[in-house]
């Protein structure tokens, strides 16, 4: 049952910028969906059961949540074409409720199909070369990236390539779909670590050796979830011909010896934990060193294949100072806020990279309309080569606008409610959907980012504090990534009230560091007010330019602490 | 237990030999891992012992013996436990060239993975052959036409393909 209407064609004149299926992606994708359509049969049939059915329906990104079946669409390292958007948009009205909800992995997760439509709902993904294959099970995840790759102004290597390349290599994998538990792989290609490459299960980072070529950084055993690690590195650089081979070892080693005794200790992270990094160290360099790399002869020609799809756009040669911008940004100031908080600089003289908020003050964090989705198509085809970006903040990127072009699109946005100028400030928050959707949630996250957003509604304030993540989890699962917020916050359940644990210090960068829990936990109506005393005793505290992190670092934890506890003896119960 | 060979449910050659049960002096059987040592010791023609291993075995304990053996079964403790599908890597990797069998729940669902990794027979229970029969495996046989992984085994490689279709 495909869907057919003309505005979906991609626009003829749009450059391709991203991976291109050919028919062998396609037909494989085609493969997949065929495949699942007739699994919904057989468990509809009763071949098979549902304990049986579920790895292949999680494995097709489909979930069963609290009151209605998930279905989690992945987008690979985070890009998507006008023409993509636009049939997420068109999902969303036909299957579900007009609305879509962009995750912490690059995801766009449906959250009212019905199980019977799922094959066409993948039918019409695969139409425009887009699957939900591996955004859930225990297998390796859809593969995410920086969200500037390709663009960042402080980028060795556009990452995208290698993701894709690893896209290509993960799916449906033999050996490696039955897994003790999920497996996720994030990668970048720049100096500044915007994919939280320390917290993943393989975290990998563009490197050049001594003699000029560009290899790898392997990091493996980060994560978040109930017990939370920083990655170690296990090789330091990794040649881009052994990259697949040495992936492989490390998949071999961790697929035979990672715990299958305890969902709660299967991930590679534990492994490493236990055994010690110097141990899967050298069991993961033995097996590379056993294996028959025959296999692999091919991998540097199939890579180059893969990143000359990733050709720049066609950019025009511009002045890096754009005097409509300069003009504009002074008779607008609500427009020359955006500026200064939502736009980036881009490599290309010109140009500049621009951040859409899902985050408006009150909004649901990541949820996008249809409408908004359609808006954001016809803008990046405007104005952005047809490319977009999903970023792990939740947020969607322009990656290559003209700077003369700003203010138009600027008002294009602000039209459709797109114009929050938060990004990276303290209402863009990051949160999990919690208990309003998650059949895992101990506590509400969504109402809980609704009100700190309201909190600091004043934008000029937010403005005067600067940069500050805050995260937000509805479960010590930690999909909202609470961990390595500057401030988390973790929604648990106590005597069957919801309970909110605060952590400080938690950063997903290069200098990556788990959050410090702050104290005993808060009732969800007090998570405002106390993170409104610890901004504004950072803000009373804070050295020129310095960022809140690095005032907790300089201060110390203790500093922090007391101020709650002040708070406290105040009359306020916290 | 039904077996399935190529996509059809076929009859067992071999016989598994519970461990209370004496040796007999010839016919295919399978011994378990604990006896192994002893039941190759005996006079018997050569390939006419198959062992039963668990998922967890080193291969290093195998490798000695491979050549002799005319049958090794992997055993599948649930679907979800993946790690036979290593372990079969790795003994084909070892050389061995016999009949390698997955012994267990195994989904029809994952009959491509399980070729894929170089095993050539699976062995279920009859309960789960009546929910997925015959039909069912042999369509699943070709679920998987081309796999994007090098050094499995498939009807082909895509990167193969692809390079064929360009040259």
């Amino acid at each position: 049952m495909s869907i057919n209407n003309s505005n979906t064609l991609s626009r003829i004149n749009s450059p391709k910028t991203t991976y291109q299926y050919d028919q062998f992606d396609k037909n494989f994708i085609r493969e997949r969906v065929a495949e699942f359509r007739e699994q919904v049969r057989r468990r509809l049939d009763g071949s098979l059961t549902e304990e049986e059915f579920r790895p292949f329906r999680l494995m097709n990104g489909l979930y069963l949540q609290l009151h209605a079946y998930m279905l989690r669409v992945a987008i690979p390292y985070g890009t998507l074409t006008s023409q993509q958007m636009r049939r997420l948009a068109e999902i969303a009205d036909r299957w579900d409720k007009g609305y879509g909800h962009f995750t912490t992995r690059q995801n766009l997760q449906y959250n009212w199909p019905k199980l019977i439509d799922t094959p066409d709902i993948l039918e019409a993904l695969a139409e425009v070369d887009m699957h939900a294959i591996q955004t859930s099970g225990n297998c390796i995840r859809n593969v995410t990236a920086d969200h500037f790759a390709g663009v960042a102004a402080d980028e060795i290597e556009d990452p995208r390539p290698t993701a894709e390349f690893l896209r290509q290599w993960s799916s449906a994998h033999p050996e490696f779909s039955f897994l003790p538990r999920k497996f996720k792989i994030a990668i970048t290609g720049a100096t500044h670590d915007r994919a939280a490459t320390l917290a993943h299960d393989i975290g990998l980072r563009l490197v050049q050796n001594a003699s000029g070529d560009i290899g790898y950084c392997v990091i493996i055993g980060g994560g978040l979830g109930r017990s939370p690690f920083i990655g170690k590195i296990i090789r330091e650089y990794v040649p881009r011909a052994a990259l697949l081979a040495y992936l492989e070892a490390i998949m071999r080693v961790y697929n035979r010896y990672g715990r299958r005794d305890n969902k709660y200790k299967a991930r590679i992270k534990i492994l490493v934990h236990e055994k010690g990094i110097e141990t899967i160290r050298a069991a993961v360099e033995k097996e590379f060193a056993a294996m028959d790399h025959t296999a692999f002869q091919q991998d540097t020609q199939e890579f180059e294949r893969v990143a000359a799809s990733f050709a720049p756009p066609p950019y025009e040669t511009l002045p890096s100072e754009s005097s409509k911008l300069t003009k504009a940004r002074l008779e607008t100031p609500a427009f020359d806020h955006f500026v200064s908080v939502n736009v980036s600089k881009h490599k290309i003289a010109g140009y500049a990279i621009v951040t859409v908020s899902l985050k408006p003050i009150n909004g649901i964090p990541g949820d996008a309309t249809s409408h908004q989705m359609c808006v954001l198509a016809d803008a990046c085809d405007r104005f952005g080569f047809g490319e977009l970006r999903v970023s792990h903040e939740q947020n969607i990127i322009l990656p290559h606008v003209k700077k003369d072009d700003l203010y138009t699109l600027w008002q294009t946005l602000d039209a459709a409610d797109l114009a929050t100028a938060n990004a990276g400030l303290v209402s863009d928050i990051i949160s999990c959907p919690g208990l309003d959707y998650c059949s895992l949630a101990t506590a509400r996250s969504i109402p809980i980012a609704q009100a700190i957003s309201l909190r600091f509604s004043d934008m000029a304030r937010q403005r005067r504090i600067g940069k500050l993540g805050i995260k937000i989890s509805g479960c010590i699962n930690a999909c909202g990534h609470h961990h390595i917020g500057a401030i988390g916050v973790l929604g648990l359940e106590k005597k069957g009230q919801e309970s909110y644990q605060i952590t400080l210090g938690g950063d997903p960068g290069f200098s990556a560091s788990i959050g410090e829990i702050l104290g005993p936990g808060v009732s969800a109506d007090q998570v405002p007010e106390v993170i409104e005393h610890l901004v504004d005793f950072y803000l009373a505290e804070r050295q020129e330019n310095e960022a809140f992190i690095d005032t907790w670092r300089r201060l110390g934890h203790a500093r922090f602490k007391d101020v709650l506890r002040r708070e406290g003896e105040d009359g306020a119960d916290i | 237990m039904a077996l399935i060979s190529n996509g059809e449910f076929v009859t067992d050659e071999w016989r598994r030999l519970a461990d209370e049960e004496a040796l007999p002096e010839k016919g295919k059987i399978i011994v378990s891992q604990d006896r192994l040592d002893n039941a190759l010791k005996a006079p018997r023609a050569n390939g006419d012992i198959g062992v039963i291993i668990d998922n967890t075995l080193e291969i290093d304990k195998l490798t000695p013996v491979l050549a002799k053996l005319g049958l090794i079964a992997i055993t599948f403790p649930t679907f979800a436990d993946g790690r036979g599908f290593s372990l079969a890597r790795l003994i084909r990797r070892a050389g061995y060239r016999g009949e390698l069998r997955a012994s267990g729940r195994l989904l029809a669902d994952q009959y491509a993975h399980a070729l894929g990794c170089g095993f050539d027979t699976v062995e279920i229970p009859d309960d789960l052959a009546q929910r997925q029969n015959e039909t069912q495996w042999r369509s699943a046989s070709k679920t998987h036409q081309r796999t994007y992984q090098c050094g499995y085994i498939s009807s082909g490689s895509i990167l193969d393909a692809r390079r064929k279709a360009t040259q």
